[in-house]
């Protein structure tokens, strides 16, 4: 395929062009140094382009063209349950009754959005075995981030000052410590044993009464489900700490085991991931806690409450609440669209979902497991990781390989991650993928290996047929070039 | 289910391929005293079309812009959306795709957020500027962090006149033991100066204002930008990006930093998200961003193309040592800003402002010929100003929504004194015979 480039909608700009038709000013005019300070007043427009309407559609059609979402094939990037997007839910989310609501409107006038606000929390809790939740955070991180403020919150309402540290298992998401020390936490990272779990000597060892809490994802970043984690949460729960369940890899259980019955004090969920809402190329998402009772009293204000009337209203009389975490209530529209997937599938479709994405997972591992070293060698959940040392050894990387997928019209699964892998590969493919998409992929993957030994520069050399080559990462960091300059 | 596609033949072959003889055998691993032994306590699964029919008699429950005629600010805007925008954004190559790790075959939405960044960048006079953050209250406290990591002070300050909301988040995540946050006072509907002076001192990473203010206002940034590089402490500026077309950008009057919503570019109200936070800061600042950067480079043959780019800095290599843990952010609202602002260009945007500023303005003097009515500043503004009312201004909003105008936003709840004040916004898109309307049906109230 021949390399192409779109130039960038400032090199469209032609002056005097415009893209859109503002009426006329219908009310009598003042004059601007009338009303503001001549100094306060910009003496050039910003320097926007100017272009048509027909160039920007054009423009970003082409861009949308060299972009690869799931719509346009399988996705098995690890960890981020690429799942396919419901239609309907875009439309429904895109109804005026919804997108025309201000957010600060009288709550008479927002009865439907916050009914549906309130059952999602509803929702939300018996999915994860929880008590309380809030809608409020923006992201999975925004979720931790609001999770561990909660624990704070809890240690410190028991004039428990001394709980400085989280523990994090060293296969945990970059998110987990990066949240914990925004929050102000201590890190300590657990150590993994040989199966892939929590190393519960190590567990023991750390667990004391400088502890905080405990931040898991089970299944794991390995895509393992840890056996022992009712004694791990034993253990935390016994030093005086909070389990924090991060729900990642809710996609693996739903309907199967719960967070709250293993024993988890407080979780968050990524509707972008496990509740089919799109990923936007890198967000919208929403990142909705969930806690027990004994942590409900700390959630974001304002809560969404009903009255003895059955009418919704936005409660901020919480005095021990962590405060806001967002300008307004979180990501609303993201928040109709999981509401609509849960709708739809209701308690045997969603459960239908894990294991079937647990079935997928567990083929492609059986028809990949000769060809690529499987580091821990088990029935895995809904994802599971790779390692391509053998690979390595003939000269050829994980990323090199992952570069050589794209050829075949496949994302490249998660490269590199978790960090206890060497040459990790980590592959979720969600229950979304059919049978002859899984064997494509299987097949690439396969016939790469067999390249890996028999044609390695093709590997090298590749990606060969999108529409830029590989990519030069280090001058990208070495000399930044961040945004568009006239010169 | 129509999400997903297996026959029983596919299921048995996987089976068989997997070397088990029942699906349930991959859940071995789950404790049996964990195993859920009911059905989830959620309503029946809807088909298609009965999912529509629920939803759409759920969303007419709600009562929006589009029934009432909406004067409502405050952090979130009833701005003209043109159609194109949707169009874009409804690209499911865009929204159906994740966060671009692989740059390759990522270059739509890489090279969107690299000139979103240039357009970021122009509007508010900064040098660098990242893919966009959560919304904008989560923006300032960011960028207030920023501040702290960079000059390892411990104390911020902020405008009382900044939004409230974005005040109650700066508060909820510097109060993490991260730093002590103080409020700047004001006096005339600007910052007070001699309060400012006052908590200025050599602990202080950074003053946050907004521009417009919360209650509409427009005050000379140089003078703060001044104030605070006395004592090393940078200027942060919340700044509305629409006002943006026809002010100054904060970057020209001395700020450090700038962050705001960018909501009013091209999305939707939808009760309050998804929004964007939109970040443009200084050169010095470029290590201390959070979140995702895009950063134009060459591929092996010479090609332009765009990476994720400055990466070290970010949670999943750095892990705790990460100034900021952002992952997922508002990519596909940075979308829509993009193709609203490239439509908009360099005279719509403005023209925009203008129409903002001279309805906003007309409505002020409607409204203050009413007996009663009065601005509680004179200070000069933009497309939102605060009116007294011989009633409680929440009585004032009851009595209009009858008559379907949303009037604004009644300011007691945030400034205990100011029962009787309103905070009323204007948009281009509202029009001479609506605001007529307006100050007829109040005139007759009062």
């Amino acid at each position: 395929m021949s390399r192409s480039t779109e130039p960038l909608i400032f090199e469209l700009s032609s002056p005097g062009r415009m893209g859109v038709d503002l009426p006329a000013c219908d009310v009598p005019s003042k004059d601007l140094g009338e009303v503001i300070p001549e100094h306060l007043v910009r003496s050039d427009s910003p320097d926007l382009p100017e272009v048509s309407e027909v160039d920007v559609v054009r423009h970003f059609t082409r861009l949308s063209r060299r972009n690869f979402g799931v719509d346009v094939g399988t996705y098995p990037l690890g960890s981020c349950t690429m799942k396919y997007n419901p239609k309907v839910n875009e439309d429904i989310a895109s109804l005026p009754g919804f997108t025309s609501l201000h957010p600060l409107q009288p709550v008479e006038d927002a009865q439907g959005v916050l009914r549906l606000m309130y059952e999602l929390e509803q929702f939300l809790c018996e999915i994860g075995g929880m008590d309380s939740a809030s809608l409020q955070p923006a992201a999975g991180a925004h979720g931790e981030m609001t999770g561990l403020m909660l624990i704070r919150a809890y240690h410190r309402a028991r004039g428990d000052a001394g709980r400085r540290k989280i523990l994090v298992p060293d296969s945990s998401h970059g998110t987990n410590p990066a949240s914990a020390a925004l929050t102000g936490f201590e890190v300590v990272e657990v150590k993994s044993d040989s199966r892939g779990g929590v190393d519960l000597d190590d567990l023991k060892r750390l667990a004391d009464e400088t502890v905080a809490g405990l931040m898991l994802t089970n299944p794991n970043t390995l895509g393992l489900f840890d056996e022992n984690i009712e004694e791990i949460v034993r253990i935390v729960h016994e030093a005086g700490g909070l389990a924090y369940y991060d729900g990642a890899n809710m996609n693996a259980i739903l309907g199967i085991c719960r967070p709250g019955d293993m024993g988890f004090d407080v979780m968050h969920f990524n509707l972008h991931k496990t509740f089919s809402t799109p990923h936007g190329g890198g967000g919208p998402g929403s990142g909705p806690v969930a806690v027990k009772e004994h942590l409900a009293r700390f959630l974001p204000v304002p809560r969404i409450k009903k009255d003895q009337n059955g009418s919704f209203y936005l409660d901020n009389d919480c005095p021990d609440s962590i405060g806001k975490v967002s300008a307004f209530y979180g990501n609303v529209g993201v928040c109709i669209k999981a509401y609509c997937y849960i709708r739809q599938l209701g308690s045997e479709g969603l459960s239908s979902a894990s294991k079937h994405a647990v079935l997928n997972a567990n083929y492609l591992l059986a028809r990949l497991r000769e060809a690529y070293d499987v580091p821990y060698d088990r029935r895995c959940m809904h994802e599971f990781v790779l390692s391509a040392a053998r690979q390595k050894k003939a000269g050829v990387k994980a990323g090199d390989i992952a570069k050589r997928l794209l050829d075949y019209g496949v994302h490249p699964p998660t490269m590199y991650f978790p960090l206890i892998v060497h040459e990790a590969l980590m592959i979720e493919p969600t229950e979304t993928e059919s049978l002859e998409a899984l064997d494509a992929f299987a097949d690439a993957m396969l016939k790469i290996a067999e390249e890996c030994e028999k044609d390695k520069d093709k590997v090298l050399s590749a990606p060969h047929t999108t529409a830029v080559g590989r990519l030069d990462e280090v001058r990208a960091a070495r000399k930044p070039d961040l945004k568009w300059s006239r010169d | 289910m129509p999400y997903i596609p297996h026959t029983p033949d596919d299921r048995e072959r996987m089976i068989r391929t997997i070397g088990i003889g029942d699906v349930e055998e991959l859940f071995d691993s789950v404790p049996q005293s964990l195993r859920l032994r009911r059905p989830l306590d959620l309503p029946p699964a809807l088909s298609e079309m009965e999912l529509i029919r629920e939803l759409e008699a759920i969303a007419s429950e709600n009562k929006g812009a589009q029934h009432y005629v909406c004067f409502l600010g405050a952090g979130a805007y009833d701005h003209f959306i043109p159609s194109a925008v949707n169009h874009i954004v409804r690209r499911s190559e865009f929204y159906t795709s994740y966060t671009p790790y692989q740059a390759e075959i990522s270059q739509g939405i890489l090279q969107v957020i690299y000139e979103f960044q240039s357009m970021i960048c122009a509007l508010t006079g900064m040098d660098v500027s990242n893919a966009s953050l959560y919304d904008g209250a989560t923006a300032a406290a960011e960028a207030a962090i920023m501040t702290l990591n960079r000059s390892g002070r411990k104390r911020v300050l902020v405008s009382e006149l900044v939004n409230p909301h974005y005040r109650a988040v700066m508060r909820t995540y510097l109060s993490q033991g991260l730093a002590k946050l103080d409020v700047v006072r004001s006096s005339g509907g600007v910052t007070s100066k001699d309060d400012l002076q006052n908590l200025l001192g050599q602990d202080v990473a950074c003053f946050v204002v907004q521009y417009p203010s919360f209650v509409g206002t427009i005050e000379d940034l140089s003078v703060l930008a001044e104030m605070c590089h006395c004592v090393d402490a940078s200027l942060v500026v919340i700044a509305d990006p629409i006002a943006l077309g026809i002010l100054r950008s904060p970057g020209d009057l001395g700020a450090d930093i700038v962050v705001g919503e960018g909501q009013s570019l091209g999305n939707p109200l939808s009760y309050g998200g998804p929004y964007l936070g939109f970040m443009g800061a200084r050169e010095e600042f470029l290590r201390y961003i959070p979140g995702r950067i895009s950063g134009a480079t060459v591929d092996r043959e010479g090609n332009r193309g765009y990476v994720l780019t400055l990466q070290a800095r970010e949670q999943h290599i750095r892990r705790e040592r990460a100034y900021s843990n952002i992952c997922t952010n508002q990519s596909l609202n940075a979308l829509a800003a993009t193709v609203y602002l490239s439509l908009m260009g360099r005279s719509g945007l403005r023209k925009v402002a203008e129409l903002c500023l001279q309805k906003a303005h007309y409505l002020a003097d409607r409204l203050t010929g009413i007996r009663g009515v009065s601005l509680v500043y004179d200070a000069p503004f933009f497309k939102e100003f605060l009116i007294k009312t011989p009633l409680p201004a929440d009585r004032v909003v009851a009595e209009l929504r009858e008559r379907r105008i949303l009037a604004g936003v009644p300011m007691g709840r945030y400034f205990p004194d100011m029962d009787d004040c309103l905070l009323v916004c204007v948009t281009e898109k509202r029009t001479k015979a609506e605001m007529d309307n307006f100050a007829e049906r109040l005139g007759e109230i009062l």
